[in-house]
């Protein structure tokens, strides 16, 4: 993508995320913006970690879809495919469950031990083989038992209370987080977007299958280390911090990569700012909707994805012979 | 300089289809390897180019065993263009034979060397005219030849191609036959699996010949095309000819 591009998705960034903190049930007015109107706490204790928070979790969505298509060469990979995000969910769960999660960092910490121990767990399924199938494979099982265990959590609940609570954080949503919640997710999020931001060229590579990737130096054991580890803290703390959000990983790379050339490598940053982008805007308008109660945004999201992938199909229907 | 494969083994899935072979390739040479299906050709290629560890036996380069040199090194002298030849994304030729360019580039973008070495293989496979064209939508023989580009760009040392004649039209394959023999002139040393004797006999200056694992000829190619040993590679009887110009050409007539 060419740097005016990058520039532009980035204004538009910082754009939304300044609309955002105007937008809301209770509509905050820029006058507002001094320590003596009430109103300023809206925004500088809700709205500003909402919104900091939202475009952190969807450039992390984004980017870790963008290197998962790359490094599995397939443009339906989802960076919920591996396991993390089903494992995340379960630590959550289980802390919802035993009622831990009345303490405000208990949750987080159950869920980035769940998405850690599903990472460990797939590094042993796959051992040094640095294999594709067994890595996706290893992943599918991982998420199917995390997801049988998420549904005995929900069914064995010991309260009616427990058990709305469960689903509800299932369903993703970024509603009241506060500063903590930031910090924590920044940090890792960070880490892993690092990680993650030296895969590019080996990316590329892979273009050309992996026997010819071998060849040209790419070595496939660290180059799997690295995915795991970069999309495991990026997808971890995302679902740490906001539920299970589906979709911005698939969707981005998709939408910005035909304008980058195709070039793995550089569908890498522009899907972290337009999963940032879609975000912070599609957060920005569950709040604003006029509904009785908020409108979940994993929820919003996935109404969106579906229909989304309708038109691609009927768009690759339309192109095959 | 030498590539030299000494006494390799190796068993996939409890077949042997490396069984104690040795052999010497030259830079400088085109070395044709010709077998049946299954004879192995594919492996050997793979334990030479360091994609597969062959279960005994070294793999020595210019004398040095290939596990004693860094990955990157091995990348930088050993260009390989495997059978497959699937591109996963819609990117452009230019971008795909600027990744032949992997092993040498630092983190800081493409120098100029890389941009000479980028054009003189676009130029020696004759794709500078495709180069904004995504490699998709090519045809098979543009293809094949981009794909050869790709491999030259990283102006390898040594050049192990598999089958890279496959799904190409008869005049596509004399150009990268002329392509391969160019670039042993220029000091590489070509080592490709064919299955074609004709193709072999025209551009080889070597060829092996293998059967199960093993080699039954390694010679120059009037020594090792002939009716005998074709006979004892392929179980085929054949007849070697000479057309008016001189070149050899050699006929499977039937099963022995």
């Amino acid at each position: 993508m060419s740097r005016a591009r990058i520039l532009l998705l980035l204004a538009a960034l910082v754009a939304a995320m300044l609309l955002s903190l105007l937008a809301g049930k209770v509509w905050v007015p820029l006058s507002a913006w001094t320590d003596d109107d009430p109103r300023w706490l809206i925004i500088a204790e809700l709205r500003m970690p909402r919104t900091v928070l939202a475009a952190l979790v969807g450039g992390a969505l984004g980017l870790s879809g963008a290197a998962m298509q790359g490094y599995l060469r397939n443009p339906l990979a989802d960076p919920g495919l591996f396991g993390v995000s089903a494992g995340a969910a379960l630590g959550a769960v289980i802390s919802l469950f035993f009622g831990y999660a009345a303490a405000a960092w208990m949750l987080p910490t159950f869920a980035l031990a769940g998405a850690g121990i599903s990472m460990a767990l797939l590094a042993l399924l796959v051992g040094r083989s640095g294999s594709l199938l067994v890595f996706t494979l290893g992943g599918v099982i991982l998420s199917s038992i995390a997801g049988s265990m998420t549904a005995l959590a929900i069914s064995l609940a010991p309260t009616p209370f427990a058990t709305s609570q469960i689903i509800t954080w299932l369903m993703g949503a970024l509603t009241d987080r506060s500063w903590d919640d930031v910090r924590l997710a920044a940090v890792l999020i960070a880490i892993g977007a690092a990680v993650l931001a030296f895969t590019g060229r080996s990316l590329d590579a892979l273009t050309l299958g992996e026997p010819a990737a071998r060849s040209m130096g790419v070595d496939p054991l660290r180059l799997q280390v690295m995915i795991v580890v970069g999309v495991g803290l990026c997808v971890g703390a995302s679902v740490a911090s906001a539920g299970i959000i589906g979709f911005v990983g698939l969707v981005v790379p998709h939408l910005v990569r035909p304008f980058t050339g195709h070039r793995p490598s550089s569908v890498l940053l522009p899907s972290a700012l337009g999963g940032a982008l879609l975000l912070v805007v599609a957060d920005s308008l569950v709040r604003a909707a006029p509904t009785v109660s908020e409108l979940r945004l994993g929820i919003a999201m996935s109404m969106l994805g579906g229909p989304f992938f309708l038109g691609l199909l009927l768009r690759m229907r339309r192109q095959l012979p | 300089m030498t590539l030299q494969a000494q006494d390799l083994t190796l068993a996939l899935g409890g077949t042997r289809v490396l069984d104690g072979l040795s052999a010497g390739f030259l830079a400088g040479q085109v070395t044709a390897v010709l077998g049946p299906n299954g004879a192995g050709k594919s492996s050997l290629l793979a334990c030479l180019a360091g994609l597969r560890a062959p279960d005994s036996g070294m793999v020595l380069l210019g004398g040095v065993p290939r596990t004693d040199i860094p990955r990157r090194d091995l990348a930088r002298r050993i260009g390989f263009l495997p059978q497959t030849a699937d591109v996963n994304w819609d990117v452009d030729v230019g971008t795909l034979v600027a990744l032949g360019r992997f092993p040498h580039r630092g983190r800081w973008g493409e120098t100029e060397a890389d941009r000479a070495a980028i054009a003189a293989a676009m130029a020696a496979t004759d794709v500078a005219a495709l180069s904004g064209r995504v490699v998709n939508s090519l045809s098979g023989g543009e293809r094949g030849r981009v794909l050869l580009a790709r491999v030259l760009a990283g102006s390898p040392e040594w050049l192990l191609a598999d089958e890279p004649l496959a799904s190409l039209d008869p005049a596509h394959q004399l150009d990268v036959l002329d392509c391969l023999r160019g670039i042993a002139a220029r000091g590489a040393g070509v080592i490709v699996v064919l299955h074609d004797l004709n193709q072999a006999a025209r551009v080889a200056d070597a060829v092996v010949l293998m059967r199960c694992g093993r080699i039954i000829a390694h010679g120059p190619p009037e020594a090792v095309l002939t009716p005998a040993l074709i006979a004892e590679t392929y179980g085929v009887s054949a007849h070697v000819g000479h057309t008016p110009d001189g070149q050899r050409f050699i006929i499977a007539t039937g099963r022995c």
